[in-house]
């Protein structure tokens, strides 16, 4: 059994003209220190598939496992980093983080926890601006101060939902960058939904395509043979990226909504 | 003149202009008991230019009277929000709390002062107290709802990282509750504030105790009409300002 590991998850809402199934039994398994992503159409299901592991809402039907335990509700252990950034615009940037440190090390003393919000900080080059509100801050910082609460939380698995799809693509680029770096001192398990393909191949180990719902489900899992550490020049160029990309280009065509 | 200095001070000057030319010509045609403007300020400039001149309980300067009224308002006003922040709170955040009280606050929150102020007298004794605590129970429904709404309109994102974080109930309340409403709070505060001013003079006037609204009722019992424009003119100041005060602190509180 994988480290965490998603079997036949169903979820439907109830809609003015009914119940409409938004996901129709998605099965996902990701191993420890692995980078997923989920690419797939906006509408399809992605941020539902998220909330349902992150326990934030309940499925229908199916089952999530994370390290043998079944997840029955909201918890640390896996951390998240919202669509939209839900920063609280009345914490500073350091206390927006210090918020998710001490929730998570109850037990240690005020100045390790101090330490630890400030090397988070730091490791998203945000130490200048620890004392500034994320309405003072651009896009971009504020999706890296995301980040750096979503790893305050020491999670088994982050959960990053389309992190960077509000930005522009220069911030994006420079924001994926850090992540690329980041991940590759910190090994966190990662489960990254998006919309970019590109952006799924530059950081995932596997990237799980999703069809269109109603009622989507995941497609076959397809390996990034990239190796790492990778940098964003010429990646692209790689017979491996290509072959990645066409995959995923071609399971996405090959289930486009019929309009 | 530039196009700003015209909207911005010759137009409002303008509306002054006709309000006192209408009130002149009313004084000297239907309403021959009402004082002209200039009669007016002929009679009231002691209590403008000395403003805390004492002669006696009732005849004191206006700054003094106003003083007084500010008082009692600032009592009757902190009481309300003292009882209608932590219920606002309740009814947002409860459901058993709001299906019970719901009711209760829309049936309480329509009544007149002039209904409370005689059960204050009959509780209290005394008219300080009653008018303290008319004021505090005719002020404190936009405190309630505002911040029930506030709570109740939290964003479900906000609510979902203390989810996450699996806060205690009370992180929950003081990091994300809390700092989350606080804009509706203060816009409920500020209407509050506006309707603990507009109660004053109707207690006072009942009470008969010395402030701005005890002063315009003694006045018209004495006939002295102009001192009744006196008064109501500083209601108004008055009114105004606090109102103004209250604004340049809920944008405050916004921006944070
Ligand atoms: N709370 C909800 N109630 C009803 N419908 C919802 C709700 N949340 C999402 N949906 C619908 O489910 C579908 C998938 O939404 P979502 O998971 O947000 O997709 P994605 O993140 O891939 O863009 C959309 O059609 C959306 O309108
Ligand atoms: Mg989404």
């Amino acid at each position: 059994m994988a480290y965490l590991e998603v079997l036949g998850l169903r979820k439907a809402y109830a809609t003015a003209r009914g119940r409409t199934e938004v996901l129709g039994g998605v099965d996902l398994a990701v191993d420890e220190g692995e980078f997923v992503a989920v690419v797939g159409y906006s509408g399809s299901g992605k941020t539902t598939l998220v909330s349902l592991v992150a326990g934030l809402i309940a499925p229908d039907a199916g089952e999530i496992v994370l390290d043998g335990a079944p997840v029955t509700g909201p918890g640390p252990e896996r951390g998240i980093v919202f669509q939209q950034y839900s920063l609280l615009p009345w914490l500073s940037v350091h206390d927006n983080v210090a918020l998710a440190v001490d929730a998570v090390n109850p037990g240690r003393p005020a100045r390790e926890r101090r330490r630890l919000t400030e090397e988070l900080i730091a490791l998203v080059n945000l130490t200048p601006a620890a004392g500034k509100r994320p309405a003072q801050l651009s896009g971009g910082m504020r999706q890296r101060v995301a980040v750096a609460r979503g790893l305050a939380m020491q999670p088994k698995v982050l959960l990053m939902d389309e992190p960077f799809s509000a930005l522009d693509a220069l911030t994006r680029a420079s924001c994926q960058d850090h992540l690329l770096r980041i991940w590759g001192e910190r090994r966190t398990t990662v489960i990254l939904i998006t919309n970019d393909v590109d952006e799924a191949i530059l950081l995932a180990d596997r990237i799980y395509p999703m069809t269109p719902g109603p009622g989507a489900v995941l497609g076959p899992a397809i390996e990034v043979g990239l190796p790492r550490p990778r940098a964003r020049r010429h990646l692209s160029l790689e017979p491996a990226y290509q072959k990645a990309r066409q995959a995923i280009v071609d399971f996405l065509r090959a289930n486009r909504r019929v309009a | 003149m530039t196009h700003a200095t015209v909207k911005k001070i010759v137009l409002p000057l303008l509306g002054v202009i006709a309000v006192l030319s209408l009130w002149t010509v009313l004084s000297q045609t239907v309403a021959t008991d009402l004082p002209s403007p200039a009669r007016t300020w002929r009679e009231s400039r002691r209590y403008v230019l000395e403003p805390f001149f004492k002669d006696g309980e009732m005849n004191q300067g206006i700054g003094r009277l106003a003083f007084y009224s500010l008082v009692r308002v600032g009592k009757g006003f902190a009481l309300a929000l003292l009882l209608g922040t932590p219920v606002g709170f309740l009814l947002g955040l409860s459901r058993a709390f709001h299906q019970s009280f719901d009711p209760i606050v829309q049936f309480l929150r329509p009544i007149s002062p002039l209904a409370w102020l005689p059960l204050g007298l009959v509780i209290f004794q005394k008219s300080e107290p009653a008018a303290i605590f008319t004021i505090a129970l005719c002020a404190m429904w936009p405190t309630v709802i505002n911040t029930a709404v506030g709570v109740r309109s939290i964003s479900q994102d906000y609510l979902n990282v203390g989810r996450v974080l699996r806060l205690s109930r009370w992180k929950m309340l003081t990091k994300i509750v809390v700092p989350a409403s606080l804009p509706y709070v203060f816009t409920g505060y500020r209407l509050s504030l506006g309707l603990a001013w507009l109660v004053i003079v109707a207690a006072e006037m009942l009470t008969g105790t010395p402030g701005v609204g005890g002063f315009l009722w003694q006045e018209y019992n004495s006939l002295v009409y102009s001192h009744i424009i006196l008064s109501v003119v500083t209601i108004g100041v008055i009114g105004f300002l606090l109102d103004r005060l209250m604004g340049v602190v809920e944008r405050r509180v916004r921006v944070a």
